[in-house]
């Protein structure tokens, strides 16, 4: 059994029926069982049946109402409503012929499409062939531009060696112009100077008159070294010959003397350089091998060098030959080596420049160290200035009580200082001093008990003297006074000249002798007299020498005050 | 400065003998000598014409009158008044007459450059020399004056002959490779002697005193060459100016060029320092004589005029020769050795400098110029 509705449109592909139709809804039982009718017998059944052909005509009636076709009309024939078939047929007829055109167009239509497929196929190889062919237009435009150019730059250099060329035409024209006139000048001057000839021979062969060409001297005059001129002969084109040679010689000779010079101060500066290149790069000798070559080297320049130090002479010129030889090889291989050596010490700051930053800053930081220093050195010298100034200061103005104390702790110690020193110079000179005193002390007690004796010796002599008044004196008595009186002065122990003992002596014969013991004088007194002690008056600085001398005179004057005081 | 009271002269004949003791000048026909130091009037001699020519011998006893129109020279002696001398070359002219370095013979050139008549003053013997060139110094004295090179010509070739002056005796006779010789020059120690083509062509030819070729220079071909040529007074260089405006320096051991100067018209060395004349003259514009590296003096008479330093880079003014004449006013006209060697003086161009001399103490220079003298001292750094 078909199923009329239940909205299966199962359409063949045959006709393309407008689905705008089929969009005006109808009954999907009928519309399916209408629109299969013609094709499948269960769809005819399903859209028109005997019952519904009404409504099915006027489904009908409407789709071809709506597409413009004259519709069917129903007719009551015996059984039931049938259709009339004038009209359906018509109407499949309309309908046939719009499915005729329908398919028609459809046709064209697939033409045209094709057609334009066709066209678009073509259209696009063309596009692509046109680009291609744009892009290689371009190349060749580029190209011809490229060609142009260096066309143009050839042509610029052809100008300009066209306009060198012409300068160059122009100058030669120039020089050709110049020598031009100089020939026609010195032509046009010996042209003349031939007519003068011609005008003058000429003259010459009319003139019969020849003047002589003749000398008058009035006397011959001697020659301006004085000597008498010498008869000309072979031997003196010879001598003549020699001179030359000679000048030419000594002329040679004294340049070849000053090449020579020349020639070994420049070897004795090669050996110089050469030395200080051999210092200069031997601490940076790494392989041993070099060494002994180059000792070899110098030891082989050396010794020629030496030998020519001495003197050039015929058999050792070989040797001065190989002996510049090797000079200059070894100059040059020692310049090769410094070179090298510097291009590697380039190198090497070229890289510890480039390499790290630290490097750059530790330069950096020896310059800013160094500048640092500098103003540190600066600023410590100001500062001694202001220190100085400020001492100035203080020395001239008047301070407060600290630095004064300070000051005067300074001075003080200073002072003290300069006290010691005079305390130990002083000790010293009383140390001396007591010395002297002792010596005087003991040469003053001596005198005194020699004073003693010998007034004990003088009275008795004098007693002798008086009692010998008497005829029968004892000569015994004289003598013994006498050496009483030698052994006296020869005991004085006054450390003294002769002279002062002589002194003494006369004195003690001159005065009287004096009853009164002697006392000794003090050698406080002694010095006040003498004015030694200086009575706190003068300093008590008095130098270690002139004490001693003080001491020494007052030796002298204690005696000869001594003498005096006894007489 | 102080200037004598004006001498006539004539002809620019006015020179000083070689030993420094008289001054002789020619007025027309009559030659005055004069004491140096006093300007007293010593001698006076009576020529029989106008002198165009008069030279000292070299030890200042006798001077030599020459007149050319007449073909006559007169020798007069300075210790003998009476004593006269006179050479008449007769009909063959006279065109120069110069004194032999010994003092006692004269060399007159004669008319056409025929030859050179030698007479000797001591045996009134006469020698000729045949073909002299007539160039522009053909005729040069060793500095010894033991030599005499004299260029010749004959059969379009270039020669030149080396002449023992004591006894005129030949002692060399040699063919040079020039066009045409212009000039010889010996060198100072007598050993070289420089000879020197004419300016259509560059060529310096260097000859030993034996007549050997030593070396050719040749600094460039075709443009005009050499116009001065001096040696320095050690011999030890030799100064070329040429016509391009340069002064070429050879050595005197391998005679290649030691250097060149170029005189530029614009000068921006540093070191140069430019003096420039300025004058206050009313109605007649500034004249400016600018010359290198030297300090000056001022001018003569009343003329006010002072040196100023202008800045550098400094214009020289060149005057541009005429091309189409001969023997332009271009190129290095003049050049001074100084007597230690150690300056160089140069002229360059058209400037009115008729002459340049150093002084014999080294450190100043003589311009002489139109009507101008210039005094110029060379100041030296170091303080003595």
């Amino acid at each position: 059994m078909p199923d009329p509705g239940l909205g299966i449109r199962e359409f063949s592909s045959v006709s393309h029926i407008d689905e705008s139709p089929s969009r005006h809804r109808s009954p999907p039982a009928t519309r399916a069982s209408e629109t299969n009718s013609k094709h499948s017998y269960s769809v005819l059944t399903a859209f028109c049946t005997e019952e519904n052909i009404p409504q099915c005509v006027a489904y009908v009636n409407q789709e071809a109402a709506a597409l413009g076709l004259c519709g069917v009309c129903v007719e009551a024939r015996g059984a039931g409503p049938s259709l009339g078939a004038a009209s359906a047929l018509n109407l499949l007829y309309e309908l046939l012929q719009l499915q005729r055109r329908g398919q028609r167009t459809l046709h064209d239509l697939e033409t045209q499409q094709l057609k334009n497929n066709s066209d678009l196929e073509h259209l696009q190889h063309n596009n692509s062939r046109l680009k291609d062919q744009l892009e290689h237009t371009r190349r060749e435009n580029s190209g011809l531009h490229e060609g142009e150019r260096q066309l143009q730059l050839k042509i610029r250099t052809l100008q300009r060696y066209l306009k060198s060329e012409k300068e160059e035409v122009q100058k030669l024209q120039s020089i050709i112009a110049s020598r031009a006139t100089q020939y026609n000048h010195d032509a046009k001057r010996k042209e003349r100077e031939s007519a003068k000839l011609k005008e003058r021979l000429n003259q010459l062969l009319v003139d019969k008159r020849d003047k002589r060409l003749a000398i008058e001297v009035a006397n011959c005059v001697g020659r301006a070294d004085g000597k008498r001129s010498l008869w000309k002969t072979s031997k003196m084109e010879a001598r003549h010959e020699g001179e030359m040679y000679k000048a030419l010689l000594s002329d040679y000779e004294g340049r070849h003397q000053v090449l020579l010079q020349e020639n070994a101060e420049l070897k004795k500066l090669l050996q110089l350089m050469k030395k200080d290149m051999v210092s200069m790069l031997s601490p940076r000798k790494t392989t041993r091998a070099h060494m002994p070559a180059e000792d070899s080297l110098e030891q082989a320049g050396s010794e020629p060098d030496d030998e020519l130090c001495e003197g050039s002479r015929d058999p050792l010129e070989q040797m001065c030959e190989q002996a510049r030889e090797q000079l200059a090889n070894s100059i040059r291989l020692q310049w090769r080596r410094l070179k090298s050596h510097m291009q590697r010490l380039d190198s090497q700051v070229s890289l510890a420049a480039s390499r790290e930053q630290e490097e750059v800053i530790s330069r950096r930081e020896h310059e800013e160290a160094i500048t640092h220093m500098k103003m540190e050195l600066q600023q410590c010298t100001e500062f001694i200035q202001t220190q100085q100034q400020l001492l100035q200061q203080q020395l001239s103005l008047p301070c407060d009580e600290e630095t004064a104390a300070l000051l005067n702790d300074g001075y003080l110690l200073e002072e003290k200082e300069r006290l010691k020193e005079e305390w130990s110079l002083f000790h010293e000179q009383k140390k001396n001093f007591e010395m002297e005193r002792k010596n005087f002390t003991e040469a003053a007690i001596r005198l005194g008990h020699e004073r003693k004796a010998f007034e004990e010796d003088r009275a008795l002599w004098l007693k002798t003297q008086f009692l010998n008044m008497a005829p029968f004196v004892g000569h015994r008595r004289h003598a013994t006074s006498e050496s009483h009186i030698h052994s006296a002065v020869s005991g004085a122990k006054v450390p003294s000249s002769p002279a002062l003992s002589c002194t003494s002596a006369s004195h003690t014969g001159l005065s009287t002798p004096t009853s009164d013991p002697m006392t000794l004088p003090s050698t406080a007194e002694l010095y006040r007299t003498l004015q030694l002690i200086p009575d706190s008056r003068c300093g008590a600085t008095m130098t270690k020498s002139q004490l001693r001398d003080s001491c020494t005179d007052c030796s002298i004057f204690s005696v000869v005050r001594d003498g005096n005081s006894a007489s | 400065m102080n200037f004598s009271e004006v001498f006539k002269q004539s002809n620019q004949l006015c020179k000083v003998s070689p030993d420094g003791k008289y001054l002789a000048t020619c007025v027309q026909y009559r030659l005055v000598v004069r004491d140096v130091n006093t300007l007293q009037i010593l001698q006076l001699y009576t020529c029989l014409d106008q002198v165009a020519s008069m030279e000292w011998s070299s030890d200042s006893l006798f001077i030599l009158c020459a007149m050319y129109k007449r073909g006559l020279v007169q020798v007069w002696s300075l210790e003998q008044p009476d004593w006269h001398c006179k050479i008449d070359e007769g009909s063959i002219g006279l065109v120069s007459s110069r004194w032999s370095p010994d003092g006692r013979h004269i060399l007159n050139t004669t008319e056409f450059h025929l030859r050179v008549t030698v007479w000797s003053l001591c045996n009134k013997s006469v020698s000729y020399i045949k073909y002299p060139k007539a160039c522009q110094k053909g005729m040069d004295f060793s500095a010894d004056g033991r030599y005499m090179a004299l260029a010749e010509r004959r059969d379009c070739k270039d020669y030149i002959s080396v002449f023992v002056c004591d006894d005129w005796h030949l002692l060399r006779h040699f063919e040079t490779d020039t066009q045409d010789l212009a000039g010889v020059e010996w060198s100072p120690n007598g050993c070289v002697l420089a000879a020197w083509d004419s300016c259509l062509e560059y060529k310096m030819l260097l000859y030993s005193l034996d007549g050997r070729l030593l070396s050719t220079y040749s600094a460039y071909e075709w443009s005009l060459g050499i116009k001065s040529v001096a040696w320095s007074p050690s011999s030890q260089f030799l100064a070329i100016g040429s016509y391009d405006e340069k002064v070429r320096i050879l050595n005197h051991i391998t005679w290649k060029k030691l250097t060149e100067f170029e005189h530029h018209p614009t000068i921006t060395n540093s070191k140069a320092v430019v003096f420039k004349e300025v004058e206050k003259r009313p109605v007649i514009p500034t004249e400016d004589l600018s010359i290198q590296q030297i300090a000056m003096e001022s001018s003569l008479f009343d003329i006010q005029s002072k040196y100023e330093i202008p800045p550098l880079p400094v214009q020289v003014p060149v005057v541009k020769p005429d091309p189409d004449r001969a023997n332009p006013k271009i190129g290095i006209s003049a050049i001074a050795f100084s007597v230690d060697n150690r300056y160089l003086a140069t002229k360059n161009g058209g400037f009115q400098v008729q002459s340049l001399f150093w002084h014999c103490s080294g450190d100043s220079v003589v311009l002489l110029g139109k009507d101008q003298l210039c005094l110029c001292y060379m100041a030296t750094d170091e303080e003595k």
